[in-house]
């Protein structure tokens, strides 16, 4: 319901003098709440950093961000990690999660940051692998999980908190496509029964065609933002949020 | 909060087992070193302190020329002691239990075949009282066989262990030299003294017998005093010196020629000693504990670059600098921790043993034994700093890109 994220005029400059590069030139992108969105483009083409921007890793050279009517770029770093810690999930490539630590500590660990008794913890926890499908696999630690059970683990820690956004970076770029397909469903599914945001980068076609929008990067601008075909995605054009 | 963090870590340390233990051989080993060289050292301190008691530590020992620590170097041209000196300390000096006038020789003491060179003392029933020395058979001379000077003899056990054997010695007679002596007598074994002498190798005549046939003068050696108890040594030293200066009329500008030695002065003189080894070996054991440390940084810095992603994560999921730096550095100081206790049992370990094989009492000492653990605690909050500042201070994209 209504703007959730507001980039405006965003640019972000690397380097200095000659060595100047813009990975982003004035930048301008408008999501709501519940949208599905994916981000596409060549590699330089500015669609990491912007990600970042969005995901409060990084801050505007010159341009607004707005989250939720908040200024990023004005928040310190503190603060921004306090944003990412109640609004935002994050879903990376490689897993990214901790070694020889079992399915369910891994989930926890965003609950740990916000300071939620053991017993709590535990239980929402364990609800986020039944949702992702990984019951009475709690103790499995990453190596004995196949790559397609990680990026669940991962998906469910990127979910414990219930975050207003999910920020996915190339979720399926390391599973073959039966793989790919499978985590691509779950997030279609967080994202149309919970009214979640969630914004993809990929470079697959065939998974940005989940999305309901694509915005294309090239030279550090947005060359489109199609509505896309969104050929899985029939649910409400705009979720409930909570 | 903290207890979280507490358990993060513990989970890191857990991750890598090996590793950590490995890291934390070098504060074990410090620490260990720590405790088993104080607690020996405390315990040789005990032992001496309690040989040098067993001497009786309310003992007081005169004697001619200066003392031993302003170079003793006049001894000789000093008028010896007689037996007014001791009569005058005996009747003038209030809270005596016992004044015993010394004088010594060497010499062969014979019995049948057996032949053994030991020390002749004389000296008078007193003796005993100052030196605390409890008589194993026989008795000790009476007053008239001291005054008479008659050729009796108390053995020492090493004495009577070399002459006699197993036979009785009461009753018999030795020769000292060429004078016969009957045995009366046997002193209790006292073993050896903190300097590494046999106490029991001497036999005891009475002072007159001594001074008369053996030394053919009037001079007593020495005179050995013991203060009643309760009463100060300090206060009967200050006596006997101004009495004795009083009787060799030593002028007010001039020092004394002869020495009043306090028996805590020797014990301060020896236990300073080993005081001393103690720290200087402590010292040593304690920068092992600092090598330690650079070991726990070293790792802490490896551990920091290896789980880059790891923090980059934590850092994206919203963790804190401070929570990063915090989980690191309570990692550092949990390694450390865990490095100390292990060290701790160790060292008393190798104490207790150590101090079984030399023979010397083991004392716990709970001081050294908290003052280590806090010190392997603080070691890992120093060397575990820079490291978890580096780990804070990550750039989470750089972090999460790093491969």
């Amino acid at each position: 319901m209504g703007t959730l994220i507001q980039l405006e005029q965003v640019t972000k400059v690397y380097g200095r003098g000659h060595a100047a590069v813009n990975a982003l030139d004035r930048i301008d992108l408008t999501i709501e709440r519940g949208e599905f969105v994916a981000v596409m483009g060549h590699s330089g083409s500015g669609k990491s950093t912007c990600m970042n921007i969005l995901g409060c890793l990084d801050t505007p050279s010159s341009g607004t961000y707005r989250f939720g009517g908040v200024d990023v770029g004005a928040l310190s770093r503190d603060q921004r990690a306090l944003l990412r810690r109640h609004y935002l999930g994050f879903v990376f490539q490689g897993f990214n999660l901790l070694n020889r630590t079992s399915a369910i500590e891994n989930v926890e660990l965003p609950l740990i940051y916000r300071g939620i008794p053991i017993r709590r913890r535990r239980e929402q926890a364990a609800a986020a692998l039944a949702a992702v499908g990984l019951s009475g696999w709690e103790q499995h630690t990453p190596g004995e999980l196949s790559g397609g059970q990680q990026q669940r683990v991962a998906i469910a820690r990127a979910i414990v908190t219930d975050p207003d956004v999910l920020l996915a970076d190339e979720p399926t770029g390391n599973l073959d496509t039966a793989r790919s397909r499978e985590i691509m469903s779950l997030i279609t599914r967080f994202n149309q029964e919970r009214g979640l945001t969630v914004i993809m980068v990929t470079h697959e076609a065939d998974m940005a065609a989940y999305a309901r929008r694509r915005v294309d990067f090239l030279d550090g601008r947005i060359v489109t933002a199609a509505e896309g075909p969104g050929a899985m995605a029939k649910g409400p054009q705009k979720a409930p949020t909570t | 909060m903290i207890w979280e963090t507490y358990l993060l870590a513990q989970r890191a340390i857990r991750r890598n087992a090996l590793r950590s233990t490995l890291t934390v051989l070098g504060i074990v080993i410090g620490v260990a070193a720590v405790i088993t060289m104080v607690t020996l050292g405390s315990g040789a301190t005990a032992q001496v302190t309690s040989d040098i008691a067993k001497l009786g530590s309310n003992m007081l020992q005169v004697r001619v020329g200066q003392g031993f620590h302003r170079g003793g170097g006049a001894r000789g041209a000093a008028t010896p002691f007689r037996m007014a000196d001791v009569q005058a300390i005996e009747q003038q000096i209030h809270g005596l239990q016992g004044v015993a006038p010394v004088s010594s020789s060497g010499m062969q003491a014979i019995y049948g075949n057996a032949n053994w060179s030991t020390t002749i003392t004389g000296s008078n029933a007193d003796f005993l009282v100052v030196r605390d020395w409890p008589m194993a058979r026989g008795r000790i001379f009476t007053e008239s066989e001291m005054r008479a000077g008659q050729a009796v003899c108390v053995l020492g056990a090493t004495v009577q262990r070399r002459l006699f054997g197993d036979e009785d010695p009461l009753g018999a007679t030795i020769r000292l030299g060429k004078i016969a002596f009957r045995v009366i007598g046997v002193l209790g074994a006292k073993g050896q003294s903190s300097f590494g002498t046999d106490q029991d190798d001497f036999v005891l005549i009475p002072l007159r017998t001594l001074q008369r046939r053996v030394a053919g003068n009037t001079n007593v050696g020495s005179i050995m005093v013991s203060a009643m108890d309760g009463v100060p040594t300090e206060a009967v030293q200050t006596d006997i010196e101004r009495l004795l200066r009083e009787r060799r009329n030593i002028a007010a500008a001039q020092e004394d020629d002869f020495h009043v030695r306090d028996m805590k002065e020797i014990i301060d003189t020896l236990t300073g000693t080993t005081r001393v080894l103690t720290a200087l070996l402590g010292a040593v054991a304690a920068v092992s504990l600092l090598v330690g440390g650079i070991g726990i940084m070293n790792i802490m810095l490896v551990s920091v670059t290896e789980r880059t992603r790891e923090i980059g994560t934590r850092l994206a999921i919203g963790a804190l600098e401070r929570q990063v730096l915090l989980q690191f550095l309570v990692e550092a100081v949990v390694l450390a921790c865990f490095g100390g206790v292990i060290g701790i049992a160790l060292g008393l370990g190798a104490a207790a043993l150590a101090a079984h094989l030399l023979a010397i009492p083991f004392i716990f000492n709970p001081g050294i034994v908290s003052a280590a653990f806090l010190f392997s605690a603080l070691v890992g909050v120093v060397f575990g700093y820079f490291p978890a500042r580096q780990a804070a201070r990550l750039d989470p994209i750089e972090a999460l890109r790093y491969e």
